[in-house]
């Protein structure tokens, strides 16, 4: 298959730049930029005038629910929506059931996944046996399996010794240990920011110490191992100013936030709107703009969506007794849009958050749209405006603090791999 | 989400909720409400027809006595028919989900619900899901709201006081888990009171709480230093013995209300207390029976202002 995408422009994170110029992919690569090359004939050639082209979304942080919560999501309903979303590759943490600690599940997982021909999928391997934070999993057996590095997703750790071996483990095979820092028993029990807006509304809170204090730890058992530590979903401007020390100390840490964190504020609970039940909690409008500014630095390498498909009895509760988590896939490319617009970046030096950012994290190669990069490619009206209505959504899960938002920026066509996997052409 | 779920189209309350966001004029409204009702407490036939017809549902989902028992006399003598529901050992505990429970009690045309819940906010999804004909008042969400314990402590301090506009308040114990600190914040700032204190340990001040417009105070000789009202709060037993105090004898000592901590006090300063009591915990019992307490009349007002919130919000 051979496509033409004829007036596109062309944004390259990598590179740093952003021309018009049509783009011809031959098979599962980008054959050339500008001319076709000699003998070249499109099989389908799609007018990308008004489109931005670039390389597809990586996004580090998106449940797809499977195996084990089917009823919430499905592979085959979250990889559409992350194709819709223009998101090629994600990362998929182990917080299913049973969880992500054997091979054989990890294998069926990615084979299905693939068979899908849809987004890539990287799996994290469970860094403890059943997440428990007790014994440590093959991480080597996982890692052949295709777990591209290991977390214990949101669970904590029995003691810091398990952490630390956890730590010396995966560094003895070169593996990465993903983690989202939080101390369980300063968040014990907490639903919501410890601030202003719990004390207002009664919700017990989790405080900002809960991240900074493990952040801490984790920064000094890194000092001590030289583990590459990934740091999943920041909430904090104190987590920001600790990882912008440690990265200048040369420690191998990097870190990446959620979109919506970079948005909203506790502030935005309003009156116990349960789709504002998120884990890491929203935070402070002090904590935001950090996170904002930290993306803008280059402390924050990443933005992802943390999409966590909840089905509606799951939220159709108390606040405190809903279950944590939003939709996102299909947000994260314009709601990264609209922190660009708020920022004196480039627009490709921000596309880098969510492309050459995150392969950097994965250890990939930062895409390109160059001759040779593989096709995996995002198209998106930059004008577009839409409206965020729950329904319209592919993923299974409609929740989303964003419902009702009019955003700019939608993705028209997504590429894997030289094939067209989405488009949604017409006006909406 | 945008705008006070608790108001109509008009302005006009439909549920009470909490009191945060409420206009004064509707407390005010609330207040010389219940005085009138107060007078139908104390005559020989003790009812008025206003809710004749009405049904309401006495939702409890977390246990209590007082309070229920007080919402159903006030039902009882607006002619309102009572049911009594206490959920916590039926439905919920099948495995019925706490909107299933109250649809299938809509269906039984309930005009009225009054509802306790153990979780914030549980009033304010129930509000947001029943039809529009029904209404919902919160008897008490987790930490949240009890607005009608803060509506009759509002009563009981204008009865004693007269004026709101040149008091000194001081709301004493274990803010962080109190419903009822948090409503009684809400209502006293409402209703202009200039000075409103919480005093307690760290341990039982929650985070920011000065943004809701109060002074905190960590020492009882400072906190209440001329205050013209005492309100304590209780202490739960579950409270008593861990991280947050080491034991109720340390308490009584340094945060008890003595007669004299409560001789610091303006000299005619009244003294509050939601109930139920510790007696030796938060409080001497020199103090809870003493001249200057009015905590059995806050019981007698109860009764008329959850009669005037409950004439106001579904009578017609």
């Amino acid at each position: 298959m051979n496509l033409h995408l004829r007036g596109g422009t062309l944004i390259d994170p990598g590179a740093g730049t952003e021309r018009q110029a049509d783009l011809f992919v031959a098979g599962e690569r980008i054959a050339a930029v500008g001319t076709a090359p000699s003998g070249f004939v499109a099989d389908r050639t799609i007018d990308a005038q008004g489109l931005m082209v670039m390389p597809g979304l990586i996004d580090l942080s998106a449940r797809l629910r499977e195996p084990g919560f089917e009823y919430r999501a499905t592979l085959e309903s979250e990889l559409a929506a992350a194709v819709a979303g223009g998101v090629t590759r994600l990362v998929c943490p182990p917080d299913t059931d049973p969880p992500l600690d054997e091979p054989g599940l990890v294998e069926m997982l990615t084979r299905r996944a693939a068979s899908l021909k849809l987004a890539r999928v990287h799996p994290l391997g469970a860094l403890t046996q059943g997440l428990e934070g007790e014994r440590l999993t093959e991480m080597a057996e996982l890692a052949e399996a295709g777990c591209v590095a290991f977390s214990q997703d949101d669970r904590p750790f029995a003691n810091l010794t398990v952490l630390l071996r956890a730590l010396q483990y995966a560094t003895t095979f070169s593996q990465a240990v993903w983690l989202r820092p939080e101390d369980a028993g300063l968040a014990r029990g907490g639903v919501a920011h410890d601030g202003e807006v719990a004390t207002r509304l009664g919700l017990p809170g989790i405080p900002a110490l809960a991240e900074t204090v493990a952040v801490a730890a984790i920064l000094l058992l890194v000092r001590e191992t030289g583990a590459r530590v990934h740091l999943c979903r920041l909430s904090t401007a104190g987590a920001v100013d600790m990882v912008r020390v440690a990265k200048s100390e040369g420690l191998p840490v990097t870190c990446d936030v959620a979109v919506h964190h970079v948005h909203l504020s506790e502030m935005d609970i309003g009156f116990f709107d349960a789709n504002c039940r998120l884990s890491p909690p929203l935070r402070s409008l002090r904590d935001r703009d950090a996170l904002a500014r930290g993306l803008v630095e280059g402390v924050i390498d990443a933005v992802c969506s943390d999409h966590a498909p909840v089905d509606e009895d799951g939220k159709q509760m108390p606040f405190g007794e809903a279950e944590p988590g939003a939709t996102g896939l299909e947000l994260l490319l314009p709601l990264t849009l609209k922190w660009a617009a708020a920022t004196s970046l480039s627009l490709p030096a921000a596309l880098a958050r969510l492309t050459s950012g995150p392969a950097a994290v994965l250890g990939l190669e930062a895409p390109g749209l160059g001759p040779g990069a593989v096709a995996d490619l995002c198209m998106f009206d930059p004008q577009a405006w839409w409206r965020v209505e729950p329904a319209a959504l592919l993923s299974q899960g409609k929740n989303t603090p964003f419902a009702g938002y009019e955003l700019q920026g939608r993705v028209r066509y997504t590429v894997v791999a030289g094939r067209v996997v989405h488009e949604a052409t017409g006006t909406i | 989400m945008t705008g006070n779920p608790q108001l109509g189209a008009s302005g006009e309350l439909r549920h009470l909720l909490s009191i945060e966001g409420l206009p004064r004029a509707i407390l005010v409204h609330i207040l010389d409400t219940a005085r009138s009702f107060a007078s139908v407490t104390e005559r020989e036939i003790k009812k008025v027809p206003l809710l004749r017809g009405k049904s309401v549902f006495n939702l409890f989902f977390e246990s209590s006595t007082r309070t229920r028992t007080t919402f159903e006399i006030a039902a009882k003598r607006l002619s309102a028919d009572v049911v009594n529901l206490n959920v916590a050992t039926s439905s919920q505990s099948k495995g019925e989900t706490l909107l299933d429970t109250v649809a299938n009690l809509a269906a039984m045309h309930a005009d009225l619900f009054v509802v306790r819940h153990a979780t914030s906010g549980a009033p304010h999804l129930i509000a947001r899901h029943v039809a529009p004909e029904i209404h919902v008042i919160n008897a008490g969400d987790g930490r949240h709201a009890h607005p009608t314990q803060a509506l009759l402590d509002m009563f009981t301090i204008r009865h004693f006081k007269g004026d709101f506009s040149r008091l000194k308040v001081a709301i004493v114990g274990d803010v962080l888990h109190s419903r009822v600190a948090r409503s009684e914040i809400h209502a006293l700032t409402t209703l202009g009171v200039p000075e409103v204190r919480v005093v307690g340990p760290r341990t039982l001040i929650p985070t920011q709480v000065e943004k809701l417009g109060v002074h905190v105070h960590h020492d009882m000789a400072t906190g209440l230093k001329d205050v013209d009202v005492v309100m304590m709060l209780r202490l739960q037993n579950e409270r008593m013995n861990g991280a947050l105090l080491p034991s109720a004898q340390e308490y009584f000592k340094w945060y008890g209300l003595t007669p004299a901590r409560l001789a610091l006090a303006a000299s005619d300063a009244i003294v509050m207390h939601p109930g139920p009591m510790n007696r030796g915990v938060e409080i001497d019992s020199a103090v809870a029976d003493g001249a200057q307490s009015v905590i059995l009349p806050q019981v007698t007002f109860g009764i008329a202002v959850r009669m005037a919130v409950m004439a106001i919000v579904a009578g017609n």
